[in-house]
């Protein structure tokens, strides 16, 4: 290590206090009021001497850790490898998983009902995360505009069960029978839709493709907003029907433990199915394709169907999501959908660390849970999320729980 | 045809504002290939500082023309300082790191700024006073051009020859288009590529917060949010003209303002907003890089 000049480090504090004092006084000292006949102007200097307490001190610790990040290049990292080495034991790993599922069946019948509805929320963004990751983490495709697909699931429940109510009641069948006839219907109305938007996709990259996504997400949403008759617009559908259990009424304390259960088996198919995804062929491709397209199409793999796959593939589980989206508020209009949504869908992603699983396990249940037990701080919890989000980039950028790569280890004998 | 010259000159109008927020976007990209999300942002930050600045000079007895321009002289000031900041602490660290990296960096630095300035300042939206000098000459066409749409054509023209002339002949804009081609040669050649990237950030500020000024002047109200919208319209009309190329950027711009003017006038106003995406959406299906974007080779 080399020697710390303090008075150099002091300078530099001063300095970058000043900075942020100047950049920050018109905002958040002064504050005018254009209401009365002429403007006023409060000064709240209190502020001022907050900032740049503030700036002093954070700048050191803003130093330290890049200093810390430059050194921690240069050795590897073995915290997380540790910790998954020891998982990794089936002797650690089949009771821990076990133990882990047992609880998370129990859960809604230990914990409250409020409880139980902020895990449903986790789950639905699991599964979202579960989704785009295969989008993002497996085809390095940029989707900005995943919240269309959630919301075609979403709608397809809804819309459905306001078209066909009548009819359903005068065949004499219950409205509960919907959601299990929804769940087919969304989740093949999403994958065409899915495929459909990726047709004039596939000749475009990188950031393009991003705008476009985003684009297409944007219409899906105003479509959804503007077309009163189909829609309700705005205002959206109400009283969507909870699902029943084999013809059983479920009743409505009970209603969200079984949507609950309902979701976390999807969730645990899910892990199971994408696991399985990963490793096979098209999984393999993927990889490629993401790695280096050229090289990827010069081996054969056809760069279209690969893309075809991942874009209807992620889009088939936001149709499902968006069911059960449907299923758990009971209402659904086009707010839900906006391209924040897309963007939370992604930090998920992204936070957690692409193309990992366990990624997108802690990075949906960071990303739900830590704002709702800090309600305290909910003014700020905004401008929390945006600073850590680029905090995240810059000092842990392969995300919390970071994929790992599939690496083939050969014997000498093998040779 | 009143009706049509109404359309088009609103459309003009509008694609002048993309303008001056779209030649920040594509300059950036153009330079680090990054999506500056954060750029609506400055754009609004710029605007709020033109009233905070302009309403206090105005209540001391300052006269509207002087307000108007220490009130954008305040803006361009700031934005420029944010925008290089923003550059030195979110995106310099990341500049070797992959591209999905910086973007959401970007995307997190957005998301901090709004709900900085929703924290500090308000949520409400707040009425803009029109400090825009007002013509005397065109109250009788008051209905297809206003003074402050004069205004709004007036300096984006002037905004434009000035970046033309930066970017085509002074040594700055020299080595900013070297650096933009290929950012490790420059660096051989003695450019210094901070410094470039650093200067071509505070220009799109700067343009940024003459186009926030001039568009809450023209609308009469401002509010935290309003960075947001504009942003991601500029993109697209970035991203139409071609993103990178400083003249597809104002293209673009143009289309978007007149594809939306003309489908909001004759089509459906409920649609406005989807008609700019439904334009990129066709454009990129022509020409994948924009109309003035170059073809991209791909190489191995």
């Amino acid at each position: 290590m080399q020697k710390i000049n303090w008075l150099e480090e002091l300078k530099k504090s001063t300095l970058s206090a000043l900075w942020f004092i100047f950049l920050t006084f018109p905002i958040m000292v002064m504050k005018v009021s254009t209401m009365g006949e002429t403007p006023e102007t409060f000064y709240r200097w209190g502020n001022l001497v907050y900032v740049g307490i503030g700036t002093f001190f954070l700048s050191f610790v803003w130093r330290y850790m890049h200093a810390r990040k430059e050194f921690a290049a240069k050795k590897k990292s073995t915290e997380v490898g540790i910790i998954r080495s020891t998982l990794g034991k089936p002797k650690v790993k089949k009771p821990s998983l076990t133990a882990l599922i047992v609880f998370l069946v129990a859960f809604p019948f230990i914990f409250s009902m409020y409880q139980t509805n902020i895990m449903i929320s986790v789950l639905i963004y699991i599964i979202l995360g579960l989704g785009l990751n295969i989008v993002i983490g497996y085809g390095g495709l940029l989707h900005l505009g995943y919240a269309a697909f959630y919301a075609v699931g979403a709608y397809t429940y809804a819309l459905f069960f306001h078209f066909a109510q009548d009819w359903f009641y005068s065949l004499g069948l219950q409205t509960g029978l919907m959601f299990w006839i929804a769940i087919p219907a969304a989740v093949l109305l999403s994958l065409v839709f899915g495929a459909l938007i990726c047709l004039p996709v596939i000749r475009l990259r990188g950031d393009y493709l991003a705008i476009v996504t985003l684009a297409f997400g944007e219409i899906t949403r105003m479509v959804l907003q503007n077309w009163g008759d189909v829609t309700q617009g705005p205002s959206g559908i109400s009283q969507i029907p909870r699902p029943w259990f084999f013809g059983m009424r479920v009743d409505p304390i009970f209603a969200s433990k079984y949507i609950y259960l309902i979701a976390l088996a999807m969730v645990i198919i899910s892990i199971i199915l994408i696991k399985n995804l990963e490793n096979s062929k098209i999984g393999r491709a993927w990889e490629a394709m993401r790695e280096d397209e050229i090289a990827c199409q010069s081996m054969g793999v056809s760069l279209a169907r690969s893309k075809l796959y991942s874009f209807a593939l992620g889009a088939m589980w936001a149709g499902f999501a968006g069911v059960l989206l449907a299923a758990k508020t009971t209402f659904i209009n086009p707010a839900s959908f906006t391209l924040w949504e897309s963007v939370m869908i992604l930090c998920i992603v992204v936070l957690g660390g692409m193309g990992s699983i366990p990624g997108v396990l802690v990075g949906a249940s960071l990303m739900m849970l830590l704002p709702e037990y800090f309600r305290a701080f909910s003014e700020y919890r905004m401008l929390i999320f945006g600073l850590v989000l680029v905090l995240m980039m810059i000092f842990k950028p392969e995300g919390i729980v970071p994929r790992v790569r599939n690496k083939y280890t050969f014997e000498e004998e093998d040779l | 045809m009143e009706y049509f010259i109404q359309l088009f000159m609103s459309g003009m109008v509008k694609g002048s504002i993309y303008a001056l927020i779209a030649l920040g976007y594509t300059m950036v990209y153009g330079i680090i290939q990054l999506i500056n999300f954060a750029h609506g942002e400055i754009y609004m930050i710029g605007a709020m500082v033109a009233l905070i600045f302009g309403a206090t000079l105005s209540a001391a007895g300052m006269s509207t023309g002087g307000v108007l321009i220490v009130a954008l002289i305040a803006a361009m000031v700031y934005a420029a300082a944010y925008g290089v900041t923003i550059e030195r602490m979110a995106y310099k660290p990341l500049r070797n790191s992959p591209r999905l990296s910086a973007l959401i960096s970007a995307i997190g630095m957005s998301i901090f700024l709004q709900n900085y300035v929703l924290l500090s300042q308000t949520s409400n939206y707040i009425p803009y006073p029109n400090w825009v000098p007002q013509f005397a000459f065109l109250n009788d066409y008051r209905n297809i051009l206003n003074s402050n749409q004069l205004f709004i054509l007036m300096t984006t023209a002037v905004v434009m020859v000035f970046l033309t002339f930066i970017i085509k002949f002074t040594k700055m804009g020299k080595a900013m288009r070297a650096t933009a081609q290929d950012k490790q040669m420059a660096q051989l050649v003695g450019i210094n590529v901070n410094q470039v990237i650093s200067m071509t950030f505070l220009l799109g500020s700067v343009t940024a917060a003459l186009g926030g000024v001039l568009i809450c002047s023209y609308m009469g109200q401002i509010n935290y949010y309003i960075g947001f919208i504009a942003g991601i319209k500029a993109f697209v009309a970035a991203v139409l003209g071609g993103i990178g190329s400083v003249p597809g950027a104002v293209l673009g711009s143009f289309v978007l303002g007149w594809g939306e003017s003309f489908g909001a006038g004759y089509i459906s106003s409920d649609y406005e907003d989807a008609f700019a995406f439904i334009i990129l959406i066709i454009i990129l299906l022509v020409r994948p890089s924009g109309i003035l974007g170059k073809k991209e080779l791909k190489k191995v």
